[in-house]
């Protein structure tokens, strides 16, 4: 039930509980939880979009890392992605990658 | 609570040491209250991420008015796109997040006793302050043009009765007027924003009034994706749109509203214009003012990392009204101060290490329904600023083919729709 999660404030409270070995079980705030929060203003909160944008949770980490790879070198075309990813390293995407890619799956 | 206050000793959770200011320190998370002064983008973001950053913390948003309308999507009303309705959100959702909601007006702030005090004599003690203003005008500075004169010639750069106003006007236009825009000196609340409104409000005349002019009158010589928007204007509006830069006479020093006059040039060269929209010059609102969290350029200076005011330990500010190292002033930086800003804040009320933050600016414009053009770019603390990642970012190709600008057109609206929801749901 993906789609109703971003209209749905229990779904909140459930999905910050079901991070494993994120903000709530280590107290601390991780780095690809903060870089991913940028992606929310577009792609919504969580990677889960309301709109015409792509949501981007729960993509398999590697396939989510090469292609914002991809955007950033220029190998797949995009109207902004390149212009996003290019402002990252591998490391950072890495993260982003990582932790998009945990959102959905330890969701309920 | 003032009992917790007194038990907080020896550490200082913000950037700022101060000799001789009360030394403060974290409340755990858990028990310290948050409060969140501005229900915009920048403060309602901030209020929901402190929720999602922790469960526990209490939070609580200041805002006067029940609904919040949006800048963004208000020159789609003026060009017939949308509705006020779809441009206006409440704070329901907020509330349901376990937020408290407080329809006040806030009177003033003591940050040494860390309370701030409501017009209904209310008084809320706080750990931590988020102020986020956003803008107020300086009526001053174009002669002519204060509050009273909005109402003839509405600048319609805070969202509501204004863009109704506006929208009005150019409604009540005969065919064959002329319509004005006066832009202002940067820096200003989204640097596009006064050039979609001017496509959006040529798309309203091309298909209701043809014979009308548009003539945008700007302080400035340069503007954000002026390339693009003009290589639109030509497209689809040509001729109707004159852009005058302000060293060719573009700033306007005076109004006259009874005749329907803006003067330039010092009150050489003058203008009519049968609907007048004066883009007021601006700088934060008015509480960061009377806080005395603004310097002398207007706006808050605040701690890079943690938006922390640098002249008020223990409030932080967020959104338009502070100075984000090299970010514009836009709904989409407020979005993504506040998220920082709530990390930042969480971290300290926990004695932890503060994130290192991130921040993206994306900013559409529509030349029409479906002629979309956007600028995105990645800031990062650099030298302990907000600076644009080298090599990231930029604006849509020049040479973009329709379905490109029609892709954009798409996702501008759907950007509205995530940003929206990320922010006030």
């Amino acid at each position: 039930m993906r789609l109703t999660l971003p209209f749905c404030s229990a779904g909140f409270a459930m999905l910050m509980i079901s991070f494993p070995g994120l903000a709530q079980e280590t107290g601390e705030i991780l780095r690809g939880q903060i870089l991913a929060s940028t992606c929310f203003t577009c792609h919504g909160t969580d990677g889960i979009s309301p709109g015409a944008i792509p949501s981007i949770a729960g993509i398999p980490a590697d396939s989510l890392r090469r292609t914002l790879q991809e955007f950033r070198d220029g190998r797949r075309p995009s109207t902004v992605m390149g212009r996003h990813a290019s402002g990252y390293n591998d490391e950072e995407i890495a993260s982003i990658a990582d932790y998009l890619s945990r959102v959905t799956k330890e969701a309920p | 609570m003032t009992l917790n206050r007194r038990q907080f000793l020896g550490y200082l959770g913000g950037s700022v040491a101060l000799a001789g200011l009360p030394v403060w320190r974290g409340a755990r998370a858990a028990s310290a209250k948050v409060v969140v002064v501005g229900g915009g983008f920048g403060g309602a973001t901030c209020a929901k991420y402190l929720r999602r950053y922790d469960p526990d913390v209490d939070i609580t948003l200041v805002e006067p008015s029940p609904h919040y309308v949006t800048c963004p999507g208000s020159n789609w009303v003026l060009g017939g796109l949308r509705r006020m309705a779809d441009i206006t959100h409440d704070y329901a959702r907020l509330e349901a997040l376990g937020i408290k909601i407080v329809a006040a007006r806030v009177t003033g702030i003591d940050a040494e006793q860390r309370r701030i005090d409501l017009h209904n004599g209310d008084k809320l003690p706080y750990d931590r302050l988020v102020v986020a203003p956003g803008i107020d005008f300086k009526w001053d500075s174009i002669e002519g043009y204060h509050e009273q004169a909005a109402e003839v010639f509405p600048h319609a750069y805070k969202a509501g009765p204004q863009t109704l106003l506006l929208r009005e006007q150019l409604e009540a236009m005969a065919d064959g007027g002329t319509v004005i825009i006066s832009v202002p000196g940067d820096p200003i609340r989204c640097p596009p924003g006064p050039y979609e409104r001017a496509s959006m409000i040529a798309h309203y005349l091309k298909a209701n009034k043809p014979k009308s002019k548009l003539l945008i009158l700007d302080a400035k010589d340069k503007f954000s994706k002026q390339g693009l928007f003009q290589a639109g204007w030509e497209a689809r509006y040509p001729g109707m749109i004159e852009w005058v830069p302000g060293t060719q006479g573009g700033k306007v020093d005076r109004v006259e509203v009874d005749t329907g006059k803006v003067y330039t040039q010092e009150g050489l060269e003058s203008y009519r214009g049968d609907v007048v929209n004066i883009i007021c010059p601006h700088h934060a609102g008015e509480l960061a003012h009377r806080a005395n969290l603004t310097d002398d350029s207007g706006w808050c200076p605040i701690d890079q990392m943690t938006f922390e005011s640098t002249l008020l330990p223990g409030i932080h500010v967020i959104g338009d009204a502070c100075s984000a190292g090299a970010m514009p002033k836009s709904g989409h930086s407020a979005n993504n101060h506040a998220k920082m800003c709530a990390a930042a804040i969480i971290a300290l009320l926990n004695e932890q290490t503060v994130p290192i933050p991130s921040h993206v600016n994306t900013c559409y414009s529509l030349v029409a329904p479906d002629y979309g053009i956007s600028v995105a770019t990645v800031y990062h603390l650099k030298d302990g600023n907000i600076q644009a990642v080298e090599g990231s970012g930029g604006v849509s190709p020049a040479d973009a083919d329709a379905n490109f600008r029609q892709r954009e057109a798409v996702y501008a609206q759907g950007w509205y729709a995530s940003i929206v929801a990320d922010s006030f749901s």
